[in-house]
């Protein structure tokens, strides 16, 4: 069997699954947020009664991050109506935006979009938040109501996101019915040369497969290439599976995977125990590609689609208007590190938006310095704009108030994760996909450039 | 139950994502609300940019489309998992999509939801049809006729899926056949 197959195997209770069956797996974790958290609250309780309970207190886990910081009242409300149904039923898994179980989260648009305004549980942005604080282990099963939740593929789990109605019955029963997908299989060989990254690697997958080439299948990564991978590379790669249509992306386990959950379950007291699923010599898969890390070079996806791929050194005439770094995909510490050795001691000539995915990583680059210098200042004399107030922001527009939100037909190159027509705000503005040091190199020459034509010194 | 629709059709391209279904700002609308349920309805596709559609499938200031038939290219739906996507279609009046593809969550979230018809065409009917031409969808016969043609495109079989859209959705439909209590 393969990884995903073995895990709903494991999931449904039986000793083997294939391909395109139909199976009732057990959920280990369902997480949800503010955008589908009131609409799967609503058919939880419309569907098993106002007073009925979800089926795990502790398995049930709410982080709000997608339109927090906005004046908008309907957004809000929506992190007040998660706060009440925590609080109706126990949950004990809530990152609320603020502190007091008993108030209302009201944004402040007075006190400017950069300045933290949130308090000391609130989490950021879920796919990364569900790891940092310990609820990702190898073998497990974890629900979205997010289509991103495949992004926790990275700890060899099954990961996947679903609907609002698919999630109030998780919610209710603990189990769903899901067709177990067909697995494509990407040997990832060797080592990514200086200026590509992660992100490189799955822009040209997608590129090779098209961006609905997964449609319906589990994209299987393997091969030594993976070790020289961290934790938050795989992330990325996995965070992308959807983008061409995957159902869910899986890494095998290894000694890094088992390091780091085991140091974010320890730390923030969650389950710890956990069993991985082992590679098996004799896996069925429908498709196989072999990349040649060292031979990836700097790749960028082109409006309108995630497929669209070129490689940045094809595209020098494309013009920008601004850059972007931030989301699950390309708002984690070591995507802000890479960025800013680019940036370090030069001047970005278009406007720049910087947006860490959680506060955890706010405080790392706020803490971190190099010779002296702490890595957030060193990003803001570089001319770009960061905010403390991390979440999703502008990587999927939101409202119109939000951070870095493109009212206007800009053209923007991004870390981010999804490019269709707009996906960041204005309907005819345009995304152009990208690594941070790709975007940190066009960011400083206000057009499309390869990384590796502006190294650091 | 009803196996035939018909009206106008509202004909979109390839790669149709949810953003262009019901922009990311709407999403402050929570669906299980009456009220905003019905007013998802009136933003359904209005993402799509105006240059290449100046056709809305919901006019101004209204609720409610004239066309209860949307047909699109391949992988009709993809980009995010947000279920007011099709409850946006739904809540507008869509019946049906015809597509030649669809994404899988969205597709997921037209049966868990029961709001509408997702059918696989067999061929590309976006490339054959034109938006306000009146067609008839008949699921039983798996077939489109064009009656003022009497053009006749053959939609493949919905499968077990059809039976749960027929309930209204995945829990109408396991209370129906005794998998949760009524």
């Amino acid at each position: 069997m393969t990884l995903t197959e073995k895990l709903l195997a494991r999931a449904a209770g039986k000793a083997e699954v294939r391909a395109g069956e139909n199976v009732w797996v057990k959920a280990d974790v369902l997480m949800t947020h503010d955008v589908c958290g009131p609409g799967t609250i609503g058919v939880f309780q419309r569907e098993f009664g106002a007073q009925a309970k979800v089926w795990d207190k502790d398995r049930v886990v709410i982080i709000p991050d997608h339109y927090i910081f906005t004046a908008d009242s309907k957004s809000n409300r929506n992190v007040d109506i998660l706060r009440e149904f925590v609080r109706q039923q126990g949950i004990t898994y809530f990152y609320d935006v603020i502190d007091d179980p008993n108030g209302m989260w009201r944004f402040d648009l007075a006190q400017g979009a950069l300045k933290r305004q949130y308090g000391s549980q609130y989490a950021g942005v879920c796919h990364t938040a569900l790891p940092q604080k310990g609820h990702t282990r190898p073998g497990e099963v974890l629900f979205g109501t997010d289509s991103h939740t495949c992004m926790a593929g990275a700890f060899n789990e099954f990961a996947t996101g679903i609907g609002n109605t698919d999630a109030g019955f998780v919610m209710g029963t603990g189990r769903l019915l899901l067709k177990v997908p067909e697995t494509m299989l990407f040997r990832l060989e060797g080592k990514l040369q200086p200026g590509v990254m992660a992100k490189d690697i799955i822009l040209h997958i997608i590129g090779e497969i098209g961006f609905d080439g997964a449609t319906y299948r589990a994209l299987q990564f393997e091969g030594s290439g993976i070790a020289t991978l961290s934790v938050d590379d795989r992330m990325t790669v996995a965070n992308m599976a959807i983008e061409a249509g995957g159902k869910n992306g899986i890494f095998p386990f290894d000694a890094r995977t088992a390091e780091y959950v085991e140091a974010r379950t320890r730390l923030n007291g969650t389950r710890q125990s956990y069993e991985p699923v082992e590679l098996d010599p004799d896996q069925k898969v429908v498709y196989e590609l072999t990349v040649d890390l060292a031979r990836l070079e700097p790749t960028v996806a082109c409006h309108p689609d995630p497929g669209q791929r070129k490689l940045a050194k094809e595209l020098g005439d494309v013009q920008l208007d601004r850059a972007y770094i931030g989301s699950c995909t390309g708002g984690k510490t070591s995507d802000f590190v890479e960025f800013a050795r680019w940036l370090r001691g030069r001047r970005v000539s278009i406007d720049t938006f910087g947006v860490p995915a959680t506060p955890e990583i706010v405080h790392e680059l706020q803490t971190t310095r190099w010779g002296g210098e702490r890595l957030w200042d060193l990003l803001v004399a570089a001319g770009v704009q960061m905010t403390e107030n991390a979440g999703c922001a502008a990587c999927l527009g939101g409202p119109v108030d939000t951070f870095g939100r493109m009212n206007a037909p800009l053209k923007c190159i991004s870390a981010t994760n999804r490019n269709f027509p707009g996906r960041m705000g204005h309907k005819d503005s345009q995304v152009f996909l990208a690594s941070p040091a790709t975007v940190a190199a066009s960011a400083l020459a206000g057009r499309i450039v390869d990384p590796r034509e502006y190294l650091p010194s | 139950m009803q196996s035939v629709f018909r009206g106008p059709v509202y004909v979109v391209r390839d790669n149709i994502d949810t953003d262009q279904i019901i922009p990311a700002q709407y999403l402050n609308l929570v669906p299980t609300i009456p009220e905003e349920y019905e007013k998802l309805g009136a933003y359904a596709l209005c993402g799509l940019p105006e240059s290449l559609y100046p056709v809305r499938l919901v006019g101004e200031g209204q609720l409610d489309t004239e066309y209860p038939l949307v047909v699109g290219g391949r992988n009709f739906g993809c980009g995010s998992s947000r279920e007011h996507a099709p409850i946006a279609l739904g809540s507008a009046g869509v019946k049906v999509v015809l597509a030649e593809s669809f994404a899988r969550i969205f597709f997921r979230n037209c049966v868990a939801t029961g709001e509408l018809y997702p059918c696989e065409c067999v061929g590309r009917l976006c490339d054959e049809l034109r938006t306000g031409e009146v067609v008839s969808v008949d699921l039983d016969a798996g077939a489109v006729t064009v009656p003022r043609t009497g053009q006749r495109y053959a939609i493949k079989p919905l499968g077990d899926v059809r039976a749960v859209v027929d309930a209204g959705g995945l829990f109408n439909y396991a209370r129906q056949t005794g998998m949760m209590p009524r």
